[in-house]
């Protein structure tokens, strides 16, 4: 062991870079906690791709949609798991992104350095909400195809632009076996070619910055905070971590594994009691209260307009909040930080609760 | 590090160090999660081979119309998942083979004019009677089959 590790490293200079890790500090504090959450999302990220690869080994896009998935779930051993879990990560990596975009919201670690980091995480959750809704329609059953038809809706408003977009997005006007191939083009090619290495420049700043600490522990005198080497300390509970998240997944996909509706019929009525994934039922939500006060395609636009705006200047806050205003503008940032997250909760509460 | 080198010299009565029960038990459990993950993964990508060595036990497959196969005609059918032939020959004899050639598995193609079973990857003769591998590089000869000429069909069994 020692004579193969003494080739290693003579090579590839691992004792540096344990030497580098056990250097690297991580700040250690009452909310320390909320670390942990890029790491589980990165985790969950990990589970999607390789059970999409193994997933790929069987799904055939196109006319054929339905009924690979359909074998997976039912033919192929395991099958049903391995679709399952690819299901159940998904929600996860959504859930602890969520989780992950808020501590680094309200613990103010967008502000200068770190910019980008949010910038970056921003981009890298829409593209997740966009694998998301690529990869619902895939097994081309009932709810995915009706799913899939509603949310085009949402570009479909997008006034001049928005039909033609629609269009392009579905290869046709309605949506079809040809927008199943165009929809896995996107979620098993195009996407990740686009977030790999985003998801890299992303890593790289949080390696090149550090781990933000929230203001409370700025006010503290340095020699008053405390840290933790990153290795092996912090790395151990990181790696906790991704054990108890892996745990959760097979849990979750052993005993609860997706259904599959009947396959998709282009003349069949939508199901009644339709709603979207989780992670679209606040918005879903928000544009049928909208609706019933400004009815027809001017609450759809006013809906959408009002998701833009919030969307941007939660883009934009590290412009507002800095460390040069902090107090009041601090304390600003806070409140609309609570009122978006109050906004998300109850809507996707009233969703489930209304239908 | 001063915790760590204390306890590798704290030992109970079987002089098994706490260090050393540590790192077997770590180990055990890594252990444990790769096959808990690793079985279903291979149990899931050996689903089809699973599947076909399933196929591949059957031990008689019907032709149905086969036996109106004309003098020295053939017939290239399916035994389980592999390519086999039924030939019957211009003295009325009946005979299957397996087609994979025994060289490196391409499909082999009887030539009635040579009356000989030719495999066109590497020049391999098979006689077509026996089975006989008669030139080229095929090791092995033509594994054969037990044909049954019936009313309306031809049953190949496993010899």
């Amino acid at each position: 062991m020692a004579k193969i590790y003494e080739y290693l490293d003579e090579r590839l200079s691992i004792s540096q870079l344990k030497k580098f890790g056990e250097k690297k500090q991580v700040p250690l504090h009452k909310d320390s906690f909320w670390y942990y959450w890029g790491g589980i999302s990165l985790l969950c990220f990990m589970v999607q791709v390789i059970t999409g690869v193994l997933l790929i080994v069987y799904y055939k896009p196109g006319p054929d949609a339905f009924n690979s998935v359909r074998a997976i779930t039912y033919d192929v051993d395991f099958g049903w798991l391995i679709r399952s879990a690819h299901s159940w990560s998904a929600t996860l990596f959504l859930v602890s992104v969520f989780v992950h975009m808020f501590s680094v919201y309200f613990m103010k670690a967008y502000r200068e350095p770190r910019e980008f980091g949010w910038w970056s995480g921003m981009v890298l959750l829409i593209l997740g909400l966009l694998f998301g809704f690529s990869g619902y329609l895939l097994p081309m059953d009932e709810l995915s195809f009706v799913a899939t038809k509603v949310g085009l809706a949402i570009p479909e408003n997008i006034p001049v632009i928005g039909h033609g977009i629609a269009n392009m997005m579905r290869g046709g006007m309605e949506v079809s076996e040809i927008t199943v191939q165009r929809f896995f083009a996107w979620h098993a090619v195009v996407l990740p070619l686009i977030y790999l290495p985003l998801l890299m420049f992303h890593l790289w700043l949080v390696q090149k910055h550090g781990n933000a600490i929230p203001p409370s522990e700025e006010a503290k005198p340095e020699a008053q905070r405390k840290s933790i080497p990153f290795f092996p300390n912090f790395l151990l509970k990181d790696l906790a971590m991704w054990l108890m998240a892996l745990n959760a997944i097979a849990l979750l996909a052993s005993i609860f594994p997706p259904d599959l509706g009947k396959m998709a019929d282009p003349l069949g009525p939508a199901p009644v009691g339709i709603h979207p994934e989780w992670y679209f039922m606040s918005s879903f939500e928000t544009l049928k209260i909208i609706g019933r006060i400004v009815p027809g395609t001017a609450g759809e636009a006013l809906g959408i307009s009002i998701f833009t705006l919030g969307l941007v200047l939660w883009c934009l806050v590290p412009f507002f909040d800095t460390k040069k205003k902090a107090g009041k503008t601090g304390r600003l940032a806070t409140y609309f930080g609570l009122l978006c997250l109050a906004v998300l909760v109850s809507t996707t509460l009233l969703g489930y609760f209304l239908s | 590090m001063n915790e760590d080198s204390q306890a590798q010299t704290i030992e109970d009565g079987d002089g098994v160090s706490r260090l050393g029960f540590i790192k077997v038990a770590v180990g055990g459990m890594c252990l444990a999660y790769a096959s808990a993950v690793g079985y279903p993964v291979y149990k899931y990508l050996n689903s089809p081979v699973a599947r076909e060595a399933a196929l591949g036990a059957i031990t008689d497959v019907s032709l149905a119309g086969a036996d109106k196969l004309p003098l020295g005609g053939v017939l290239l059918f399916k035994f389980g998942p592999f390519p086999s032939m039924l030939i019957h020959h211009k003295d009325d004899s009946w005979i299957a083979f397996d087609a994979v050639c025994t060289h490196l598995g391409c499909t082999v193609q009887y030539h009635p004019e040579l009356d000989k079973i030719v495999c066109a990857c590497h020049g391999g003769t098979y006689d077509a009677h026996t089975g006989a591998n008669i030139s080229g590089p095929p090791p092995k000869p033509l594994s054969k089959f037990n044909v049954k000429v019936l009313a309306g069909s031809v049953k190949v069994t496993r010899a």
